[in-house]
């Protein structure tokens, strides 16, 4: 089974890499770009399980270790 | 007087921290992170910058679940004094024992130079031997030093006096100018400049010094 997490920064919160990587698009011609934020994405590899439970242990994944809820938020897709 | 200085894959400053202490009468032992306890008698522990695991994840976020720091965390928990510098203090804050998170500098360059700082606060025992509003000069040598908390907390710290250190001048937009905070019991401070850097005259300056007097004048006192 395959778990896929999404790891954004928070709505408000200054993503300056994310402003950067806007500047550049600007800077290459794109125009009415007006707002980039950059995230990660995170692949995992489960042994067999059913997608409740492999859902309620990626989210205690994210919890702990994959994203630092002070200033991220994460999104979980089993498939 | 026995100090803990913890030794990660990627720490860089740990025998700096080891020097600090020892200059300032605190014998040190280094520890590795994978040990799961701290050696007896510890009065200190001692958070070192540097790149741990690469900075991989997060800054400081492998090496705040590493073995070793379940035992720092149960240190901190009984009152025990903790310094975190620089990836310290990214361990610190990802091991949840200071609030916050400390993100890309906003300018996105490291950033390495003297930096000027204010003691925003000499209640603690790691800035005792300060005098209020003085300014101090450490090292600063980070990618990722721009403090961010929520206003709740951002007002929680100022109201109860756990700003430790304040940027003359932001280098890397820091909430507040925050360059150092305490815990809510004052023992455990997290600072992204480097006082270890600052004890000899050959460094440049020997304002650090002070910081490793006032800790072993605390353990003296205790």
């Amino acid at each position: 089974m395959k778990a896929v997490v999404h790891v954004m920064l928070k709505p408000g919160v200054l993503d300056p890499q994310g402003e950067a990587v806007r500047h550049a698009l600007v800077a290459l011609g794109f125009d009415g770009v007006q707002g980039v934020r950059q995230g990660k994405v995170i692949e995992l590899d489960l042994a067999g399980e059913d997608a409740g439970a492999a859902q309620d242990r990626v989210t205690r994944m994210c919890e702990k270790l994959l994203a630092n809820t002070v200033i991220e938020s994460y999104r979980i897709e089993i498939a | 007087m026995r100090a803990a200085v913890i030794v990660f894959p990627g720490s860089n400053c740990d025998r700096d921290l080891a020097v600090a202490f020892r200059a300032a009468g605190i014998d040190p032992v280094m520890v590795w992170h994978k040990d799961t306890s701290l050696p007896e008698g510890i009065d200190v522990v001692g958070l070192p910058g540097g790149f741990s695991f690469g900075d991989y994840l997060r800054c400081g976020a492998i090496a705040a679940r590493s073995p070793v720091c379940n035992a720092v965390v149960d240190h901190a928990a009984r009152g025990g004094l903790v310094l975190g510098i620089c990836n310290g203090f990214q361990v610190l804050v990802e091991a949840g024992l200071l609030p916050g998170a400390l993100m890309r500098n906003t300018g996105l360059k490291f950033v390495c130079k003297p930096q000027v700082l204010t003691v925003a606060s000499t209640d603690t025992p790691f800035t005792a031997a300060f005098d209020a509003g003085q300014t101090v000069t450490f090292p600063i040598a980070h990618h990722d030093g721009n403090y961010t908390a929520d206003a709740d907390t951002l007002a929680r710290l100022e109201a109860e006096d756990r700003v430790a250190f304040r940027y003359r001048g932001t280098p890397n937009g820091s909430a507040s100018d925050i360059a150092g905070i305490v815990s809510a019991n004052r023992r455990v401070l997290g600072l992204m400049p480097h006082p270890e850097r600052a004890i000899e005259p050959l460094h440049g300056g020997t304002d650090g010094a002070a910081l490793f007097a006032a800790l072993a004048g605390a353990l003296t006192a205790a």
